[in-house]
């Protein structure tokens, strides 16, 4: 195994694809991107992720030439790309709406691009035969788009836009019309099309599982603003703010203040309740507010008080059964709910705890990440 | 099938008795012997033969059947490009005013827009001829075809046009090769409706017409004003006829466009 890790934003000397420069822009006095700069690099899988209305579509279509920015520069392979309309550009996009020509064939509708660019006609039937192939749809070729379904209309899409082999695919929450199990069949075959060609893709979604499944970084949005851009993990593992810690999986948040202990912090967080210790590389005064982000999967739950740092105690008022895993609501005296996840190995166990058990919840201090805001 | 009622057996009709009668007169009589257009004397085709052979009328029908056609094509390509600038130019100086005054001549009353063009034509000295019926009716007509287009173009996924700039089109190759496509039945039923305003029209060609051309419609006018004859019956009734088969062709085609549309949604189903 001698796989180098793929991660160019780490690499001083890497040039980026896509290069925003502080870019802004408004619609009227509406500001939907506010001073944003980013970098993307070749063959990344980038996901922009965000609630509904940050600003996503946004990004994409200044990407695809549909919107100019109002500030700033977007450059693509070291160009500034300002000016280039968006039929000379070396990007496709697969639409929200997939956007399939209802008068052409499947067939016509992928070798569409392909035309615009005079190729020979062969070369474009043996590009499209190659499309129809990996999106499987080779039976469907001579179909109308109103003639098939959803995920099939969804893989037109997706072909056609990749048929003209871009330098940059751009992809508008893809996969937000199917359902569940289609959807994380697609995120693989997407993973796998993406190695295949050597793309760059970049993907809007706001399913967080989604980004996490496909993305090598993830960029957080909110209003316009990057809240973060990081390997999913990091994301994950340590998010920057509370924002991103809770936008991103399960957790719960305790608000504090800090006290400097040898490498790490104590947190008082609330009277008659023990401070918790958190290691931390955030330099904080003493007294400074601050919050605790602990994952539920961090958290143990016993029946008898363990002898380690962070416990606390309270009574289990809620349990979430979902087959492998089991969350616990733990109460404590002072009303706080922690959440803690254990996993179900054993089958036909009985529950180690139930309703109103008095129970004692712990973790270690490498585990809860203090967040300066 | 449930059977009518009494009452709407009389409502209905009433209803086509007092749609239809007129029509149905002038096709009966249009096959009377007599000259008397009040008076049946026998059934005969001889005003059919009568009018094949009478040149005023026939000139004037082909004449009424090139305004139309020329009219309706110019207003046609004026109509949708109105159409396609007032829906998707964005928001430019001047477009609340521009779209509302594209729907003006639809309420205008056609004697003032007759009258507007006459003195236009007087003042740059045109001949009244056909030239001056054709662009009287295009600039009437072509308010009609915009209104029936931008309707369509209203509900047009703007996201077609851009998929196919992103695809390498330029704008104009975008609107040749997928906007207009798509709305093409929009624009061909603005030119059909152009066409048959133009045949129908009376008041604006009598402003715009000339002694070198007269159309259909002022020609039966003036003929009826010295009295009907059969011969007009039977022009009317060829008219009827032509009419009547548009609408049948029209409907038909319509009918097979809709159980196409529900043999492919069964296809899209299987395929799920
Ligand atoms: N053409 C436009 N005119 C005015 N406001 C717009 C336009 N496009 C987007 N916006 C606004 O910009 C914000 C960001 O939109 P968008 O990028 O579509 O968000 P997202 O894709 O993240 O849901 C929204 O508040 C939206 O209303
Ligand atoms: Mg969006």
């Amino acid at each position: 195994m001698t796989q180098t890790v793929f991660a160019p934003w780490t690499d001083p000397a890497a040039k980026p694809l896509i290069r925003f420069r502080h870019v802004t822009k408004r619609f009227g006095d509406f500001t939907a991107i506010e001073d944003l700069s980013l970098d993307i690099y070749e063959r990344e899988f980038f996901a922009l992720l965000g609630p509904s209305g940050c600003g996503k579509t946004t990004m994409m279509r200044m990407l695809a030439g549909f919107e100019d920015p109002t500030e700033g520069t977007i450059e693509l392979a070291g160009e500034d790309i300002g000016a280039v309309p968006p039929n000379k550009r070396a990007v496709n996009m697969m639409f929200q709406s997939y956007a399939l020509f209802p008068h052409l064939t499947v067939r016509d509708n992928i070798a569409f691009g392909l035309k615009r660019e005079g190729k020979p006609k062969d070369e474009i039937h043996a590009r499209v035969e190659e499309m129809l192939r990996l999106v499987q749809l080779q039976k469907f070729a001579s179909r109308k788009p109103h003639q098939i379904s959803g995920g099939q209309r969804q893989r037109v899409a997706l072909a056609r836009s990749l048929a003209k082999a871009p330098k940059l695919l751009l992809l508008d929450e893809p996969l937000g019309a199917l359902d569940k199990k289609l959807r994380e069949e697609t995120q693989f075959e997407l993973m796998d099309i993406q190695e295949k060609t050597g793309t760059t893709f970049v993907i809007v979604t706001h399913d967080q599982e989604e980004a996490m499944t496909v993305a090598s970084r993830i960029a957080v949005m909110k209003d316009g603003a990057l809240m973060q851009v990081a390997t999913p993990s990091q994301i994950y593992e340590n998010p920057s703010s509370r924002y991103v810690a809770d936008f991103l999986g399960d957790v719960t948040i305790l608000e504090g203040k800090a006290t400097k202990l040898g490498d790490a912090y104590e947190v008082h967080w609330a009277e008659g309740q023990p401070p918790l210790r958190a290691k931390s590389t955030l330099a904080l005064a003493d007294g400074a507010g601050c919050h605790l982000a602990i994952r539920p999967e961090k958290v143990e739950i016993h029946g008898e008080k363990p002898a380690d740092d962070n416990v606390l105690r309270g009574k289990v008022i809620d349990i979430g059964y979902l087959g492998n895993i089991s969350t616990y609501h733990v109460q404590l005296a002072n009303g706080q709910t922690i959440r803690a996840q254990s996993f179900n190995t054993e089958r036909d166990t009985r529950r180690a705890f139930t309703w109103e058990d008095e129970v004692w919840v712990n973790w270690t201090e490498n585990c809860a990440v203090l967040l300066d805001h | 099938m449930s059977k009518l009622s009494p009452f709407n057996v009389v409502s209905l009709t009433l209803g086509f008795v007092f749609l239809y009668l007129p029509m149905l007169i002038l096709v009966v009589y249009s096959f009377n012997e007599s000259q008397l257009v009040t008076v049946w004397a026998g059934f005969s085709t001889k005003w059919y033969g009568e009018l094949a052979r009478n040149e005023a009328f026939l000139d004037a029908a082909w004449v009424t059947l090139r305004v139309a056609f020329f009219s309706s094509t110019i207003a046609t390509v004026l109509g949708t490009m109105a159409a396609y600038v007032l829906v998707r130019g964005g928001r430019f100086f001047g477009r609340t005013l521009f779209s509302g005054m594209i729907y003006a001549p639809l309420v205008m009353p056609e004697v003032i827009t007759g009258l507007s063009l006459l003195l236009l034509f007087i003042g740059l000295g045109m001949d009244r001829g056909i030239l001056t019926i054709v662009l009287a009716h295009t600039t009437f007509s072509m308010c009609y075809v915009s209104v029936v287009v931008s309707s369509r173009l209203v509900s047009f996924d703007k996201s077609l046009e851009e998929a196919a700039l992103d695809l390498g089109c330029s704008p104009a190759e975008a609107f040749r090769l997928v906007t207009l496509p798509i709305i093409a039945p929009a624009v061909i039923s603005g030119w059909l409706l152009a066409f048959t305003l133009s045949l129908d029209d009376l008041v604006i060609a009598s402003f715009t017409s000339g002694p070198a051309a007269t159309t259909l419609p002022i020609k039966i006018f003036s003929a009826v004003r010295l009295g009907v004859t059969p011969e007009i019956n039977a022009l009317s009734t060829i008219m009827i006829g032509i009419v009547t088969v548009g609408v049948i062709i029209a409907s038909i085609s319509t009918k097979r466009a809709k159980v196409k549309a529900e043999a492919d949604e069964r296809l899209a189903q299987r395929t799920e």
